[in-house]
């Protein structure tokens, strides 16, 4: 236990952002899938024009709203795959691995997402 | 009491754990299992629809033919079932985290805990006005 205390001081973050991810990604994400991913390119509803896109992302706020509809998500998706690859399919040797590579790629995105929003326009 | 029996030799005992050998594919042993596999899979489908947020991010970022040129990818029949699958699995994740907020959230009123089922409801109409609103947005006001 003392071998890595770091590790324990670190859990109840990650627990803390898989939790906000699971909340915001629940409230959020079915509405936006279905509109900008489903709805808008197959023409079942009118889509929205690039300008008006373009004038909705110039707000600071929807660029806020943005960066945590992708980045908060992202932690919970990490925690979760992490786990189910730990205790479903038993890989539990590759514990480290699995641990920098989940949490590695939502730092990644979170990243990517804060980058793309800061620098358009 | 005799010395005899006191230097009697003792080995220390190594029990071995028995441990019975799970199965990989012990969570297609039960419906419920399965669909606890499936809630935690949905996770994946989260990380899909964000990387798509990106590129739409990014397509708005450098302009109208980018823009254009996405909407074109997601009409690709492949693209178009992976978004199909995601929603489900989406909207399974939010039934499920909305069912499981109801055990977790206690909420006294008067002394009384308030029922489950109110809780879930709130949430349901919280979801259905946040969406209405986001749609609202997208849509052009």
């Amino acid at each position: 236990m003392d071998a890595k205390p770091s590790h324990l001081r670190l859990e109840p973050l990650l627990w803390i952002l898989f939790s906000a991810g699971g909340v915001v990604a629940a409230f959020l994400i079915p509405v936006h899938l279905f509109l900008s991913n489903l709805a808008f390119p197959l023409g079942w509803l009118k889509a929205p024009d690039y300008a008006h896109m373009s004038a909705l992302i110039a707000h600071p706020l929807v660029r806020l709203y943005l960066f945590v509809l992708c980045a908060v998500p992202l932690f919970h998706s990490a925690h979760r795959i992490r786990y189910t690859l730990y205790d479903g399919l038993q890989i539990k040797h590759l514990n480290e691995v699995i641990a920098v590579g989940c949490y590695g790629g939502a730092i990644i995105g979170t990243l990517a997402a804060g980058y793309l929003l800061w620098n358009i326009h | 009491m005799k010395s005899e029996s006191l230097q009697a030799r003792y080995t220390l005992n190594h029990p071995r754990w028995y441990r019975k050998r799970v199965s990989t594919y012990w969570w297609l042993q039960r419906w419920e299992y399965l669909r606890f596999v499936l809630r935690e899979v949905s996770s994946v489908f989260i990380a899909f629809f964000v990387v798509t947020m990106l590129a739409q991010i990014y397509a708005l970022s450098r302009g109208l033919e980018a823009y254009a040129e996405l909407q074109n990818w997601l009409r690709n029949p492949f693209v178009v079932a992976l978004n199909l699958i995601s929603f489900l699995f989406v909207v399974f994740h939010s039934v499920t985290w909305f069912g499981l907020a109801a055990r977790a959230v206690v909420v006294r009123v008067g002394g009384k805990r308030v029922p489950e089922i109110l809780i879930s409801g709130g949430h349901y109409a919280g979801w259905l006005v946040v969406s209405a609103i986001l749609a609202w947005f997208l849509l052009g006001g």
